[in-house]
Parts: structure tokens; sequence; C-alpha cells
């Protein structure tokens, strides 16, 4: 018997009717992560393996005169000379006007950022390798550094690439109609708001081991990547090599985000490295390395103007926006991923007439940025809706009323944006009520009313977004990066025991995918959980996919196993019928058995059959069996669009600008959910990065370029008792474009809240006439913004009872 | 982020341990590790020797008597916050034990640790100066007793010479009228202090501390006036305090360590 009985206990004590879609079903692979018996790149040990750690440069900018090696550790110490055969990383765009730039493996003639590799040192041990890093000695020329994006656009500033001319990667625009918008506008607002340069945190950094397999001829590269496949066709394009030389396995990943989507430099070195001193090569990131040169993401600058006509109804935005890309661009998703993409996805969820925005990509001496939790729409979503809700106050009205007033419609869906955005199911207005109702909007402004007995002033904020989620041909070839998502594979095969194997070319780290495909799975064969098994995260062993990245898997790799399961599924009723003597329109699949009219038979007895007994098989069966390869693409591919409304409610202390988040409400649409409880999961993990970017992360620079935090201790984090706990309410409005009406949802949760926080401090510190308009919100820059709102300081007031000569004196004693 | 190499010695005793430091110029004593941990493999550290003090038996000795309670060097955070160490404060070092980074710090951290690194952003630099407390201190010629305020003397400098080692802190005793308050503010739970401020007051024996830690270096002790009011501390008594400490920071800093230091007085002197 495979089927599952029809009702069942489920571990989380509701009553169960199915394991497959729609079930809160536990993760299978926190068994191993839970229990700390993941393997992660680290855990790999290989005979005769060698640490590689490598000589950054000190210093951002600056030429290279010489690398001066001791002699005595020649053969294991490398540069950029040393490298034959081996290219820079390019990663072009096709968008028009965009200038390259090309990211050395090894600086050669320049580097360009603090922590730019220039050389790599091999020993036994870390430790040993880090010694040999004291003894090299860089020969640098300093050049005049530009580490401000708002001065490297400036006539005059140091370039990073001189035969550019400026600084730009590249202009985007788009102007719909804009000047007319002056005629018609009763009121504007202009905000200027910055989003500081951040770190993604992953807990597991990068890492990388790599061998020459002699028998194979093959490189093998173990890599803590979201994107193996990607990996492998850079690897190539640097390396000279065929794909099929190179095999990437990317093992247990610790947390990707965006930052494992990215070819790094140190895999190409290894990967060169290993070949050529014969041993296996291993490099482990440290946080140091992670914070101040990698993993670099999120600095964005905005000059926006929101236009609305008198009842509040949002008119146009105008936006000047600043990205600082930083000094190359990173492979494969360009420097321009987050600036090109600011004028597309600024409308948000609102529709509205008139609109003008131009973004500068803008290099500067500084790490590259890097794609992030969100990408460019947490910089967005944070300029628009706190933007969004200035305007509302200039209106003296509630801040939802705008939102209200401009939210796209259900009945408009679906729907194209002014930007050409393809929305393609929704409620917006609903999610907005539904937060207003769920946080007690009422409730708050009649406490506030009240006031707090410790004189903190509360405040409440909301903001909305929309998250496009596997957006796939049409939308990249546009963009023309290196990698185009087509059609997505999934191979799905029964063993002869009856098991089922599902392979997939994306990863799952996090996302839970072992699980929901699994869940996927089974609701098509009815195979039970316990024997169905993901295949992922190896070039050699699953069919070619662009990766996990842009919440894509549950729509591209989740459609892909359907595909594969339903051709498995016609396969096996074919042969059961024969097996059971009916027609093939007389069997159906029911909970793991195929149903005939004058019988059943198991689903894993079919796979029996297949491998064990063929000679009881139909004569004109499927030569194929029971192994597929399987493509889909959804109906449309201009990707989901999930959203939400976030609410949060926060006190703030005046007097030392500390902040609690008192509540937090999430009421999110992401259509059909395989895993509820995933879902959760995801939104909940994005929020606390969300509260990182809203309230402590920063990665400063001085004007020399140098990082200003290069342990945890100076990059703040928020922790569990940062984080608030949420309130989460789904709505489920099904894609038109899906296989099972599931949208995207894996980036949410961090796009959202640095704006609804910073709302929610704004409103708090309206009656003091005090705004901000930066992210993070660090109690240092409350307390400053209500200073500024007060006089002048005069000369300190007379004190009372001055001190005595021993200095203790006090007013009043 | 790994340590260079260093040699590794266990002494068994702190005559023997003060030998060691005496004799290599290079060696850094290794108590809990939760400072010197980081330090190491950040690489701003690289001593020859590591002196590992944390199993000598007489730094972890704990005494009390009816002036006061000694306890030794090694002896962890944790210790402190479970009460299971005497406590002449009437439980006000558990307290602030309690709120020292992280437990999985405390469980190793110590507290001679934590003095002889003179971070201005540790706990105990701030609390035990409030208290009057002494630390004994064992060279390799002898051994001494330097008042806490002594001892100190700067952003992780100390009067300890290079073949000294702090064995022990001395705390008197409060009496049960004895009122304190510790307040720290930090950006969020575990983390580095930005303020402190303490204030201990105990009618019987006329003491009276305002403390403002946290600081850019070394506590600011305000020995507060007989007939100053046992009673929380208003704004402008605050502010006027650290004027009295000669404190200088900026404007923000100016108003969290006066935060710090209302707060503090309002724990003491709660109803």
């Amino acid at each position: 018997m495979l089927g599952l009985p029809a009702q069942s206990k489920g571990k989380w004590g509701s009553p169960v009717t199915d394991q497959g879609i729609g079930a809160r079903l536990l993760r299978k692979e926190d068994e191993r992560y839970m229990r700390g018996r993941g393997q992660f790149v680290g855990d790999i040990r290989l005979a005769g393996m060698q640490e590689v750690a490598f000589v950054r440069s000190p210093l951002a900018h600056a030429r290279i005169k010489g690398v001066r090696i001791p002699p005595a550790h020649r053969g294991r110490v490398f540069i950029a000379q040393d490298l034959t055969g081996v290219s820079a990383i390019r990663a072009d765009t096709s968008l028009p006007g965009f200038k390259s730039s090309l990211q050395p493996v090894l600086a050669a003639d320049k580097v360009r950022y603090v922590g730019e590799l220039v050389a790599l040192c091999i020993a036994p041990t870390r430790a040993e390798a880090e010694d040999v890093v004291g003894e090299i000695a860089l020969d640098l020329d300093p050049l005049p550094v530009v580490a401000d994006m708002l001065q490297a656009r400036k006539p005059g500033a140091p370039m990073v690439h001189e035969h550019w001319g400026d600084n730009l990667y590249l202009t985007s625009a788009i102007d719909v109609d804009f000047e007319a918008v002056k005629a018609k506008a009763a009121v504007s607002v202009t905000k200027e708001l910055r989003t500081s340069r951040q770190v993604m945190s992953p807990i597991e950094g990068r890492g990388v081991v790599a061998q020459w397999h002699s028998r194979l001829g093959q490189l093998i590269v173990h890599t803590s990547t979201q994107q193996p496949h990607i990996v492998r066709s850079g690897l190539a394009e640097c390396l000279g090599l065929d794909e099929g030389q190179i095999r990437v396995v990317a093992p247990d990943v610790g947390g990707g985000f965006g930052y494992k989507g990215i070819l790094l430099p140190e895999e190409i070195a290894l990967a060169w490295a290993t070949r050529k001193v014969g041993a296996p090569l291993r490099w482990i990131e440290d946080r140091r390395e992670n914070l101040t040169a990698n993993a670099n993401c999120r600095e964005h600058h905005y000059i926006l103007s929101a236009y609305a006509d008198a009842e509040g109804r949002l008119l146009a935005l105008d936006c000047e926006a600043t990205v600082d890309s930083g000094a190359y661009s990173a492979y494969p998703f360009s420097a321009c991923l987050e600036a090109g993409q600011i004028a597309s996805i600024l409308p948000g969820v609102y529709d509205f007439p008139h609109y003008r925005c131009r973004a500068y990509s803008v290099a500067t001496n500084k790490p590259p940025i890097l794609p992030y939790r969100g990408v460019a729409r947490t910089g967005v979503c944070f300029a628009l809706e706190v933007t969004l809700d200035a305007l509302a106050r200039k209106l003296g009205s509630e801040p939802n009323h705008v939102r209200f007033k401009s939210l796209v419609r259900p009945e408009q869906m679906p729907f194209d944006n002014i930007a050409k955005r393809h929305f393609d199911s929704g409620d917006y207005p609903e999610a907005l009520r539904r937060a207003i109702e769920a946080i007690g909007f009422a409730g708050v402004r009649e406490r506030q009313r009240r006031g707090e007995p410790d004189g903190r002033r509360v405040g409440i904020g909301f903001a909305m977004y929309s998250e496009q989620a596997g957006h796939g041909t049409s939308v990249y070839a546009a963009w023309g990066i290196p990698f185009v998502p087509g059609h997505e594979a999934a191979l799905a095969r029964f063993t002869p025991d009856g098991g089922l194997e599902l392979r997939i070319g994306a990863h799952s780290h996090g996302q839970g995918l072992e699980t929901t495909l699994s869940q996927v799975a089974h609701s098509i064969l009815g195979v039970p959980h316990e024997r169905i098994r993901l295949v992922h995260g190896d070039t050699a062993t699953t069919p070619y996919s662009t990766g996990t990245w842009g919440s894509r898997c549950m729509i591209m790799a989740g459609g892909a196993v359907a595909a594969a399961c339903d051709e498995l599924a016609r396969r096996v009723l074919a042969i059961a019928a024969k097996l059971l003597q009916a027609k093939p329109e007389e069997v159906r699949l029911v909970a793991g058995e195929v149903v005939g009219p004058a019988g059943r038979i198991a689903v894993a007895d079919v796979a029996r059959t297949w491998y064990r007994r063929p000679q009881d098989l139909p004569g004109d069966v499927d030569p194929g069996g029971l192994e597929v390869t399987a493509g889909y693409k959804a109906k449309r591919d201009t990707g989901t669009f999930s959203y939400a409304a976030h609410a949060a409610v926060v006190a703030i202390d005046p007097e030392t600008g500390e902040l609690e988040i008192m509540d937090y409400v999430v009421v999110e649409d992401a259509g059909v959910l395989v895993n509820p409880m995933i879902a959760d999961g995801q939104i909940i993990g994005g929020m606390a990065q969300g509260v990182g970017t809203a309230l402590y992360e920063e990665m400063r620079f001085d004007a020399q370029g140098q990082p200003l935090a290069a342990t945890l201790s100076d990059y703040l984090l928020p922790g569990p008792t940062e984080v608030p706990e949420v309130r989460i309410e789904h709505m489920e409005t099904p894609s038109p474009y899906t296989r099972f009406g599931q949208k995207g949802l894996g980036e949410g949760g961090a796009i959202a809240p640095p704006a609804a926080i910073t709302n929610a401090v704004n409103d708090a510190l309206q009656g003091l006439g005090a705004e901000l308009l930066v992210s993070p919100i660090t109690p240092r820059r409350i307390v400053e913004a209500i200073a500024r709102t007060r006089p002048p300081p005069q000369a300190p007031a007379a004190v009372e009872s001055p001190p005595g000569p021993d200095g203790h004196g006090l007013p009043g004693a | 982020m790994k340590p260079v190499a260093f040699a590794y010695a266990r002494p068994a005793s702190v005559g023997e341990a003060a030998q060691m430091l005496a004799a290599e110029p290079g060696a850094k004593v290794l108590a809990g590790g939760q400072t010197l941990g980081p330090i190491l493999n950040l690489r701003l550290a690289q001593p020859a020797l590591l002196i590992d003090i944390a199993r000598i038996p007489e730094l972890a000795a704990v005494g009390e008597d009816a002036d006061g309670a000694t306890i030794g060097a090694t002896v962890t955070h944790a210790a402190i916050e479970d009460g299971r160490v005497p406590d002449p404060t009437g439980g006000f070092l558990a307290r602030v034990a309690r709120g020292i980074a992280y437990r999985a710090v405390r469980t190793r951290g110590t507290i001679g640790g934590s003095l002889a690194h003179a971070d201005p952003a540790a706990d105990w630099l701030s609390c035990l100066s409030a208290l009057g407390t002494q630390v004994y201190i064992t060279g390799a010629t002898g051994t001494r007793t330097l008042e806490l305020d002594t001892f100190v003397r700067g952003t992780m400098e100390t009067a300890l010479a290079k073949d000294e080692l702090l064995t022990a802190v001395r705390i008197p005793r409060f009496s049960p009228r004895a009122r304190f308050g510790f307040h720290k503010i930090c950006r969020k739970a575990g983390e580095f202090a930005e303020a402190i401020g303490v204030v201990a007051y105990d009618p019987e024996s006329a003491i009276y501390r305002a403390v403002a830690g946290a600081t850019n270096g070394r506590p600011l002790v305000l020995a507060l006036r007989a007939g100053v009011a046992a009673k929380p501390f208003t704004v402008a008594e605050a502010e006027h305090m650290l004027q009295s400490m000669r404190y200088a920071g900026d404007a923000y800093e100016r108003q969290l360590h006066a935060a710090a230091l209302r707060r503090a007085s309002e724990l003491a002197f709660a109803p």
C-alpha cells in the first residue's frame, strides 16, 4: 500500500487530508540540519589537500609596481603574471550604453578596492598560509580614491576605469509624459533618501575545494553556490576549458541570499592553481573577507518626488536614483542589476499616469555590489513608501489614504503598469485592509493620543511592494547578461523498488525544496514522502539550470518536476492498464495506486515490473521507461508578482534613540502555497534581514575607501532578541500562468521592513517635526534628528549648585 | 583568520605563571579567552607563548568575611550570575553578571580577565568601580594590592607589570540598606555597551557613588557629597554630574551617558 491514509493526524496537530501541495509538512532536510549532520564545503577533507589564503590589496586605488615574494615561498605563491591562459571575469549586459569592466582574477596593473585579490598563497594549513601572506610585500603607488557614488558622478572625479571617461557603467531612463503632471498636480513632495551599503551575512561564508581529477581529466570544484551550472559556465569561460571538463558540486550551503550566486575570482584562482600544484586546494572565506571585500550590497541614493491630486491620488513619480555598484561588474548579474531595475520597479503596486526616472550605475573604489535578497526592491520600496507617507502627511491625511487611492485594483488584473510590468493577479487593497485590521490601527492611534507612561513615542507604519519572481527568457534576453533562463528541466525516475528520485539543476539551501518538490511529486504520483529523494547541487548528476535566484524555484523547478511527474504518470498508467487488462482511459492514479475497473496495482509494483520483470510488459510499452527529463516554462514568462502589506508599530525612546518593534504584521499573497509553513519561514527569515537593513546593518567606508567594519562587533546584525514575532496572514490568489497557481515569495520578507519601520518611526516623531530618510535608523540618527528640530543651543543654563572643589556638587541637593 | 604559531603552557600555580611571564617577554595570559581568542584569530595579538591560567586552583578560590568577599580571578561571569560565589552586595553582582554579553560568553569569561583587559565597555569595570573594589596582584617578586581606580589607567591599560597577574578582587560588604543601580545602553542584546551608568548607595557606610562607564577611557567615578538626596537624578542633575566627571563626548554621547546615569539612579532608588 503506497497511498497515504485519506486522513491522518499531522505532527503539528491539525488534521491533514493531503501530504501534497498545500500541506504544512515538516521539512525533510531538517533531519540533518537540526542534528548538525549537514555537509558543507568546510567539512570536506581530501587526501593531500592544501589551504589557500590570499594577499589582498590594502589600498582602494593604486598602481601595482611590484609584488615581492621571498624565495623560500616560490612555487606556493602565485600572482597575476603566473595565471597563463586565464581570462578576467566579464559580466556585460547588452543594454545600450553599458561600459564593460574586466574583473581580474588576481589584480595585475591596478587595484581598485581594498580587499581585491593580488596573490594566492598555499600552505598545509590556513594559519601557515596566512603566515606566508604576511611575508609578501606589495609595492603600490597610490591613486586618488573615489569612495562616494555621488562624488563619482561628478566631472573630474578620479576614474575607476580610466578608459571610460567617467564612472558610469550605465544610465537607465524612462519618461512617460512626465511634464504634463505639473499642470495637474495639487501637491507634491521631494525627498532625498539613502540606504547604506550592507554586507550579506549567511552563516556559512563562501568556500571552495578544487581538485584536478587526472583519470576523468576533469576539474572538480566543490563550492558554496546557489547556481552550480552557472559557476561551471563561468569557470569554463575564464579557464579556457570545455564545460565537460568541469564538474561543480554545491554540497549543503549555509544560506545563499544572492551572495552564493556570484562567480568569485577566488573560485577561478583555486581552479587554476590546483592543476598547477597538483594538489587539492581549499579556501574558506573568513568573516573579515566576507565583510570587507566580498559580500557588499544595497547602497542606493534617491531624490524622489511624488505628485498627487487634491484627493490624494498619485499622479506621478519623478526619480533620480544612484547605485554604488563598486569597482567591477560581478558575474553573472552585472553591475546594473540594481540601478537598471529601479525604473521598472519603482512604480510599485500603484497605478498612476505620469512618470520619469533616471538611474545611474556608478563605479567606485569599493567592492562590487552584489544582488541581495530583494535585490533593488528593498531600496526602491523604502524610497517610494517613505515618500508616499510624506505626501500623505502633506495632504493632511492618514498615510494609507494615498495608497488606497492609488493601488492597482483587483478588477484591473492582469495589469500592465506604467513601466510595462505585467502584474498577473491579486487584490492589493484587500491586503492593505487586512494589515490595517490585523495591526489594530485604530487602537494604535488611540494609544498615541493617550501617550506612554514611560515617555516613549509610539508610531505605526505601513509599506507595500510586489515581487517579480520566476521571470524568464523574455525578461533576461532583454538584459543580455551572461545567462538567460529558458526552459527549466527536471528529471524524475522510479527506482526498481518503487522509490522516486527527482533531479533538479537548481539548489536548495534553506528554501525547503527537498520537501516542497516532494510535495509536488506526491500530488501527482502519490508516492509517499519517505520514498521520494531530491538530488541537486551537482552538475554531473543534474540537468542544466540557471540555479536558485529570483524566487524562481517553486515556479520553475516546481513546474519542471510536475512536468516530469506528469509524463511518468502517463507511462505508469499505460503499463498498469495493460497489467490490469483495462483500457487506458479506464485507469486512474489514486493515492499511489493505479485503479482500474476490475483491480488495482501499486505504482511501486509497476516500477518493479518495468525494471525486474520486463517479460510482463506490454509489447508497445514506451521504451523511455520510468525515467523522464522534462522541461517547463510558465505560460507567460514575465514572472509572477507576489505582494504584501507590512505593518509595524514601534516605540521610540527620544532620550536614547532606542527603538522597540512592538508589533509587526505581514499580509502576503504568493498565490497557491505549496507549503504554508515553509512560506512562513521564508517570510520570517527575510523579515530578520529586513530588520537588519532597517535598524542595524551598515558597512561604512572612509574617504580613502577603507572599510570601517572588519568583525561582527563593528557590523551589527540583528539577533533573535531584535527580530519581532511577526504575525503572518496569507491570501492565496492563484497566478494564472504557473502550473499550480503558485508564485515566488523567497525575497519579500526582506523587502518591506525598512520602509514599514521607517514609516512607523516618522509617524512616531511627527509631533516633534523630525523625519528619518536613511537606513539603518540608528539610535544616534534618531537622537540627532530630534536635536535638529530644536532651536540652536544657547549657553548652558546656570547650575543652581555649582560643583564643589571636589567636583561633586548636585543641584538642589 | 587563524593565529600565528604560539607556544602553550599550563602552569600549576600563580607563582609558576608569574615566573613564566617574567621569563618570556612575548607571553600573554589566557583565562576565559573571550577577548583574547578573537584577537589572536585577527592576529592583533601575536604572542610567542600563551599561559593558560584557567586551571590554577588558587585563582578560582573565593572567600568571605564580615568586611567583604574575595573572588578569584578565574571565577566566571556565569558563576556569579548563578550565585555560586559569595556576593557582598546582596545580589547586585548577580544582576550585573546576567547582563554580560551572552550566556556562552559568561560560561567562559572571567571577572579577572575582564578587569585585566580593561575594555571601557566592560560591565565589571564600571560596576566594580562603584563598589570600592581592590585588586590583588602577584608578580615574580611578590604581591601587592591596588584600588581598582588606580589599577585601571586608561583604555585597555592597567598597572600590571609585565610579570604580574591579577589574582583576585576584593569587594567590600554592603549593608542590607544599600541600594544599587546599573543601566547599560547597547545597540542590541549582548553587544558592547555604548553607555553604562552605575549608582551605589549605602547609608550605613556613607558610600554614595555614581559611575559613568563605557566612555572612551577609564570609568568616571563621582563620589557624591554627603547630604545628596538618595533619590532618582533629574536630567539636569545627570548632565551636571557628567560635567563634574569631565566627561568629553559629543552631544549624542553626552545624552546617552546622562540617560544611563539617570536610569541607574531610578533602578537604585525605585520605591
